[in-house]
């Protein structure tokens, strides 16, 4: 479906419940609609969908009103599972990111630019696994720049539990990290002769 | 106002001032909560269950009083019956509760006592998609109880206007003494966008008109009406002898046998909203100043016939949107008046129904109405009405 020319970009982060899909969406939408000065809409998956163990929920970002609140086609998807990359890869619009816990996805060789994200792995060697979540949006962040990391930061600090917030703080600036050193293997390949 | 809780200092600020990223369902919580909710009772339904769960630990904390009944046809009652002890009362539901309701929907309307309705729509008849949308219940608001009687209806389009109505539907029921929806939908009810709640001091709580007379000597004629067709109220418990009956009665509250009685109360019922339409009517009008294709649509569907506004306009056409925030009243005169204007050549709707929100502007007009439908479960797209309109 074509939607009029303006900056909508439209995130899907998908995998099973007990990832923390539903938080991803609703950080980034309060980053983006709360201390980025844009508009942003988050909906999520209800139903047998929601309750068989699959998990998704979308964030549309635009400096525009957005009126039709639903996500058209997926500019950024994340997949935590395989079951989701399966399932969502197919709504990933031409020249989209997408970005995969890579240790619980193998994605197939369709061209699409991977991104392959070890978040789990990473959030265990911050202490806790249940920071993947926040592992990703660190990345998606730092690799997409759809808001701010300063907006970010400050939607997890209005967001979860006083105690989490330090170690919520480290697992962003893990994704960030690995965002930037994989930005900087691309500069390098396209560089390389 | 009659103290439903002890005095306790609220640990809580009742009001959550402030921009906040939140869900329909919720910001409908807390526009309750900042209209002076006093008591809820109802029963959890998805997609409406989110009001309740915000509000059972909310409004405890703000000193009002959350009940869960048993069924919708306690939830209901009770809100009737806290109502006529003075308290700010809501219940929140959705289609097949709202079926539940309608009987005692009517005796609050015969009765006069306020009371807020929540029905987040899904999509219906019967236990239907719990979990998804619909937009079919808008003609239940308007006639589900037997015989003739007023009431009011909002539409929220975002959960910014799910706090903002809800606001809104507090002051009017108290104004008109009649019950009061609020009909959102699963789209609206589930997505989170932002909600900027008022700093304390700006939004005003509309007081109940109460008797002129102090209790005790002169008998009070509690259903007697002043001008505005809206008698004042006595509560229970403020030393009125007060009489309440779903039977036909007298301006003393009694139960009397008499056609002429019964013409004169039921139609002021029906005049308290009918004659103050112009002061409860609520629209959104958008680019319809030039429009020759006027779309008209409620709730989330609106948000794609907006889209499908923009689009038609950047390929040069001129569309315009007519939304009702008020579904009940109906703006019928200004869909009249657009129908005369000379400049509109058709009406487009699109609506989660088939055809209840038609029936409402073709009765307006011969001219012709282009229907966008769905059944429930899914929304019209922006595109879909554009093609409908082409084809």
């Amino acid at each position: 479906m074509s939607i009029p020319a303006d900056d909508r970009v439209q995130v899907r982060f998908s995998g099973v419940g007990g990832q923390g899909i539903v938080l991803m969406g609703r950080l980034l939408g309060k980053a983006a609609a709360l201390y980025d000065n844009k508009e942003a809409v988050a909906t999520q998956s209800y139903g047998p969908e929601a309750r068989g163990g699959a998990s998704r929920s979308d964030v549309v970002i635009s400096s525009q009103p957005i009126d039709f609140p639903f996500v058209t086609e997926v500019d950024v998807l994340v997949a935590f599972f395989q079951e989701a990359y399966q399932r969502h890869r197919g709504r990933l619009a031409r020249g989209g990111l997408m970005i995969v816990e890579s240790d619980l996805v193998k994605p197939e060789h369709d061209g699409t630019e991977i991104c392959p994200v070890p978040a789990t792995r990473m959030a265990e060697d911050l202490g806790r696994k249940v920071v993947a979540n926040v592992v990703m949006l660190g990345y998606l962040v730092g690799r997409t720049g759809v808001v701010s990391r300063e907006s970010l930061e400050e939607a997890i600090r209005t967001t979860v539990k006083a105690k989490v917030v330090p170690l919520d703080l480290e697992a962003v600036e893990a994704g960030i990290q690995l965002a930037r050193t994989h930005q900087q293997q691309k500069a390098d390949e396209a560089a390389a002769p | 106002m009659v103290k439903l809780h002890a005095a306790r200092p609220p640990p809580t600020p009742r009001l959550l001032s402030g921009a906040r990223f939140m869900q329909g369902d919720h910001a409908c919580a807390e526009g309750a909560l900042a209209a002076g909710l006093d008591f809820f009772a109802g029963y959890p339904i998805t997609p409406s269950t989110e009001v309740a769960e915000r509000l059972s630990d909310r409004l405890p904390a703000v000193g009002g009083r959350f009940v869960q009944m048993e069924d919708e046809l306690g939830s209901i009652a009770a809100i009737i019956g806290a109502s006529a002890a003075g308290a700010r009362s809501l219940t929140a539901t959705s289609g097949p509760g709202f079926s539940l309701m309608m009987e005692n929907i009517g005796l609050a309307a015969m009765m006069e006592l306020p009371i807020v309705v929540v029905n987040v729509q899904r999509a219906s008849p019967s236990t239907g998609l719990p979990t998804m949308v619909g937009q079919s219940d808008i003609l239940q608001a308007r006639w589900g109880s037997h015989g003739d009687y007023g009431v009011i209806a909002y539409c929220p389009d975002s959960p910014q206007e799910c706090f903002d109505l809800t606001f809104e539907a507090f002051n009017a029921a108290d104004r008109y003494r009649v019950p009061v929806f609020v009909l959102m939908d699963e789209v609206v009810g589930h997505m989170a966008e932002r909600v900027v709640i008022p700093e304390p001091g700006i939004l005003s709580i509309r007081v109940r008109k109460g008797p002129r007379q102090p209790p005790g000597k002169e008998p009070f004629l509690s259903y007697a009406p002043d001008d505005d067709l809206v008698p004042p109220i006595a509560h229970a418990g403020e030393g009125y002898k007060v009489h309440m009956t779903g039977l036909t009665h007298d301006e003393r509250g009694y139960p009397i046998t008499d056609a002429g009685v019964h013409h004169k109360l039921v139609t002021r019922l029906v005049d308290k909203v009918r004659k103050h339409a112009d002061q409860i009517l609520m629209t959104e009008e958008f680019m319809l100043d030039d429009a020759d294709t006027v779309l008209l649509a409620i709730g989330c569907t609106s948000r794609s016939a907006r889209h499908a506004v923009r689009m038609a306009r950047a390929q040069g056409r001129h569309w315009g949107l007519l939304r009702p925030k008020t579904v009940w009243p109906f703006p019928s005169d200004r869909v009249r008046e657009l129908a005369a204007s000379g400049r509109v050549r058709q009406f487009v709707v699109p609506e989660i129904s088939l055809g209840q929100l038609r029936r409402e502007v073709e009765r307006l007009t011969r001219m012709p109405v282009i229907n966008i439908t769905h059944a429930g479960g899914a929304m019209p797209t922006p595109e879909q009405i554009l093609e409908a309109v082409e084809s």
